[in-house]
């Protein structure tokens, strides 16, 4: 008897919190729209005001832009804005993709999105476009984020590259190319490792090969090709886009 | 304790200044950076630069401390900024301007041995206009951020409780009701926590996740049977947030309500490929039928890439690579993989003996 007292009030006190959450949460939604009244267009147009309003988020553990169906999504937005700038990234990768490979600089992303919006929409941030992106990960795409330089490489198809393959793009930032030799003296790998690793970005489209060049053939990155970046894209491989 | 300040860059130095006292200000010349390397953030601790340092110069002025057993200085940025931050610094350390340049302004430097602060002349006129123009442009903003932190306040309470009661589920281990697990679930989907029994954000059971399935199924239909009856996850966001204009849907919300399309028997289900590639497929498709026809297309070709087929198809490229990876699989194709591409072939080792 004692026991299912004891369950009792164990079941009491979970309902009590929970209604003191449905009330607390009431409360909190309407803080929210008197936010939003205020400050709703501050977000949509300050990238910095953003990155500040997101870094918050993650520090109390909250995550705006898991549900479209959040409080914050539906009064701030937020969701919307980011959302949509997913379907746009996709489109973009899609459509260079055969150029290079499903590897492309944040930069070019960056440039390519902002045409596509046009010239009255709001701005975006490579940080925005960061955010989208980690969102996008989860519909199993092979969307990943690679450090090279002082600026990332966006991966869009899942092709596996682990360390050595990141750890060769990151060298062949640098001039937009790398050499076996290279590898070899940088990274001090056997040139069966290198070999194998750029053999890899070859058979991936992400690398082509310049066997013409002085000296020895030299592995060029078609996404960090700089002369491609101001290329609009073709009505072709705008077809690519939608499939 | 150089814990809160802010952190500028020059062709010629880093300088950090204290938020509070802005006489408060140490630099280090750039020419000193060895290195520099990302640390990312982490829970319970913000993302950071680490500046490795040459040693220091005989000639060095004094700084904030004597001596350190270190040979280099992590920057920790509590609020935001490391990742822009990062790439200017790494820029700037690449191009050596400061090997160019000869500083224009001399630096005066009014040393204070007990504290061991250094005011910089040139530094201060900077900040001058900085603080102007931020004063200017920033009024809006400062309100806005303290209202934003005032909300912030409120939602960490959210949080608060939100973890109390998960705790109180965990320890009853089966006493709490389904309708209050399904209520406390979409507490959680409103604020955006995630849940802190199962870890997954509202993987399952949420009533919102079960009505937008449903939608799914009578949205994707004809689509699907347009497509062969097969198309990838992230087809079907673009689709749908396409059409939908407004209120779209995040990617977890489309792979939370795909997750639960088979047990609601509907007429889709989700398939996860080996790959990693997500795909939503009519019930009544039958990915193992389709690779006979493809083995005959293959046939027909006498080999062909992924790209290839996809042409001939009709397909996306994405699952035309899945469809023949599977025939591979399934054994009636092999593969030759070189720089040139990935070519499929008929498997002859199987019906040729």
């Amino acid at each position: 008897l004692l026991q299912a007292k004891y369950k009792e009030r164990g079941t009491v006190l979970a309902e009590d919190q929970l209604a003191q959450m449905s009330k607390q949460l009431d409360m909190f939604k309407t803080n929210l729209e008197e936010f939003a009244s205020k400050h709703k267009q501050e977000i949509r147009k300050n990238p910095e005001f953003r990155v500040q309003f997101q870094d918050m988020c993650a520090t109390i553990g909250v995550d705006p832009l898991a549900s479209g169906k959040g409080f914050w999504s539906e009064m701030l937005g937020v969701g919307d804005f980011y959302y949509e700038l997913g379907v746009q990234i996709i489109e973009v990768c899609l459509a260079l993709k055969h150029r290079n490979g499903g590897l492309i600089t944040l930069e070019e992303l960056h440039q390519q999105v902002l045409k596509g919006r046009g010239k009255f929409a709001q701005d975006v941030s490579q940080d925005d476009l960061l955010r989208a992106i980690k969102k996008l990960k989860v519909l199993g795409n092979g969307f990943g984020i690679i450090p090279v330089g002082g600026t990332y490489l966006i991966q869009s198809v899942p092709a596996e590259l682990n360390m050595d393959h990141t750890v060769v793009l990151q060298l062949a930032e640098k001039k937009g190319f790398v050499t076996v030799s290279e590898i070899r003296s940088s990274l001090k790998w056997e040139t069966e490792r290198a070999k194998q690793v750029l053999e890899h970005l070859l058979k991936e489209g992400m690398a082509w090969l310049d066997t013409q060049a002085p000296g020895e053939a030299q592995y060029w990155l078609p996404a960090l090709f700089t002369e491609l970046y101001s290329q609009e894209i073709t009505p072709e491989e705008a077809k690519e886009a939608i499939p | 304790k150089f814990d809160c300040g802010v952190l500028l860059l020059s062709t010629h130095r880093l300088i950090w200044r204290d938020q509070k006292n802005h006489e408060c200000c140490i630099a280090v010349p750039l020419s000193q950076i060895v290195f520099i390397e990302e640390q990312a953030a982490g829970i319970g601790k913000s993302a950071k630069i680490v500046a490795h340092l040459h040693p220091a110069p005989p000639n060095k002025e004094p700084g904030p401390f004597q001596s350190s057993k270190y040979s280099y200085i992590k920057l920790s940025f509590k609020e935001h900024g490391q990742i822009e931050f990062y790439r200017r610094l790494s820029e700037e350390i690449t191009q050596r301007r400061w090997e160019n340049m000869p500083t224009g302004q001399t630096m005066q430097a009014n040393k204070d041995p007990q504290a061991g602060r250094i005011r910089a002349v040139g530094i201060v006129g900077i900040e001058r206009k900085l603080e102007e123009k931020r004063k200017e442009t920033d009024k809006n903003i400062s309100e806005a951020f303290e209202d934003l932190s005032k909300l912030m306040e409120k939602a960490k309470e959210m949080v608060e409780l939100s973890k109390s009661i998960a705790n109180k589920i965990k320890e009853k281990q089966g006493d709490i009701t389904e309708d209050e697990t399904i209520r406390f679930k979409s507490y959680l989907l409103s604020m955006g926590i995630a849940n802190p029994v199962t870890r997954e954000t509202y993987g399952s059971g949420t009533q919102y996740h079960m009505q937008l399935a449903k939608q799914l199924a009578g949205i994707l239909q004809t689509p699907l049977e347009e497509r062969g009856g097969i198309m990838s996850l992230t087809e079907v966001y673009c689709l749908v947030n396409r059409a939908r204009g407004l209120e779209l849907l995040s990617p977890e919300d489309l792979v939370n309500a795909c997750k639960m399309l088979e047990s609601l028997k509907l007429p889709l289900r989700l398939r996860i490929f080996d790959s990693g590639v997500m795909v939503i497929e009519l019930q009544s498709h039958n990915e193992e039928e389709m690779v006979a026809s493809a083995l005959e297309t293959v046939s027909e070709k006498g080999s062909l890439t992924a790209d290839e087929f996809a042409k001939l198809v009709g397909m996306s490229v994405l699952l035309a690579k899945e469809r023949l990876l599977l025939a591979e699989k399934m054994g009636h194709l092999c593969r030759d993989d070189s720089v040139e591409g990935l070519r499929f072939y008929p498997n002859l080792f199987l019906t040729q003996s």
